[in-house]
């Protein structure tokens, strides 16, 4: 494929981001200055002010590098992928979190990875030498550890990181995935990768550093720790 | 294949072989039962063992929360410059 002739498609989706959106933004065109991309935000009616800030941006950047594409109010991740996929214009599509967790300064090394690989999905991965994870206690990693042998064991998914939503995708495999995926919140992620791992399709990894910022106030409780293992019994029998 | 098939298939498997196993041994029949145990009890041992690795050789990157705030005050001075106000954390 001819590199020069790849756009790549950015769905941020945003709920009072107001904030991180801007510095998002910013950091997306500090780390991709040779790439034809798009960065498309989907709103889902934040009462913040996010919605403004992004016309700004608009202004500053252009209204063809930032796709303002809301929605009325908090509709889920899954319907907002699909949402963003509608106004994409990309061949490829990258799907990341708009609270900086995920940091725009990997993006180069997901499009590496494709260009050297031809891989339908690049996935980071926050497991692997090279990559990590800031502001996690003990008992956090315990649990994600846990979660991700029992996944290991009973999935063989074929990935190190089950529920990462950094994720750079060919457009239609994306499409094609994603019109198969039932799941909510971060068993919808799991779906997805498992999905296509199940299709065969050619999937790599990136190392990436991912930084917690909101840990404190998205608490691991028993009713996530539940709705997880039902969402692994689910991916065992229908994968 | 559906993974929970795939999984049943491998225990029916390593059951065929476990019996085969147990009754060409030579430990008396009454103590059978002995070696099931022991036989579960090393892999839910195994599993802890797994959990515990990857959790002592889990990756972190402290210098990245660092990293990050610089990023942030380079963002915030740019946008400031073009007049956008993102407001405070």
């Amino acid at each position: 494929m001819d590199a020069a002739k790849n756009k790549y498609s950015i769905i941020v989706p945003t709920y009072n981001e107001r904030l991180n959106i801007a510095l998002i933004v910013y950091l997306i065109f500090k780390h991709l200055p040779d790439e034809d991309f798009e960065i498309i935000v989907v709103d889902d009616g934040s009462p913040d002010g996010t919605q403004e800030i992004v016309k700004q941006l608009q202004k500053l950047y252009g209204e063809d590098r930032i796709l303002l594409r809301p929605r009325a109010k908090k509709l889920g991740l899954g319907t907002a992928y699909i949402h963003g996929l509608k106004h994409a214009s990309g061949n490829f599509v990258v799907i990341m979190d708009a609270d900086l967790s995920h940091h725009p300064k990997y993006l180069p090394s997901f499009i590496q990875k494709q260009l050297e690989t031809g891989a339908s999905i690049v996935t980071g991965t926050r497991y692997v030498t090279g990559g990590g994870v800031h502001g996690w206690n003990l008992m956090r990693k315990l649990t994600s550890r846990g979660a991700n042998v029992l996944a290991q064991t009973l999935l063989w998914p074929g990935v190190s990181d089950l529920t990462g939503s950094f994720r750079l995708y060919k457009k239609s495999v994306l499409e094609d995935v994603i019109s198969s995926c039932v799941s909510k919140g971060y068993v919808f992620q799991m779906e997805m990768i498992v999905r296509a791992s199940r299709k065969g399709c050619h999937i790599e990894e990136v190392p990436i550093t991912f930084v917690d910022r909101v840990f404190g106030s998205s608490k691991l409780g028993g009713s996530e720790i539940v709705e997880y293992l039902k969402g692994l019994v689910y991916l065992m029998i229908t994968t | 294949m559906k993974n929970v098939l795939k999984l049943l298939s491998l225990l029916v498997v390593i059951s065929a072989l476990w019996i085969g196993l147990l009754q060409a041994s030579i430990i008396p029949q009454s103590h059978t039962w002995l070696l099931h145990i022991y036989f579960i009890v090393s892999l839910g041992c195994y599993g802890l063992l797994m959990v515990g690795v990857g959790l002592m050789r889990f990756p972190t990157c402290p210098q990245e929360a660092l990293l990050l705030q610089q990023d942030i005050a380079e963002a915030k001075d740019f946008l400031k410059q073009k007049g956008d106000d993102v407001g405070s954390d």
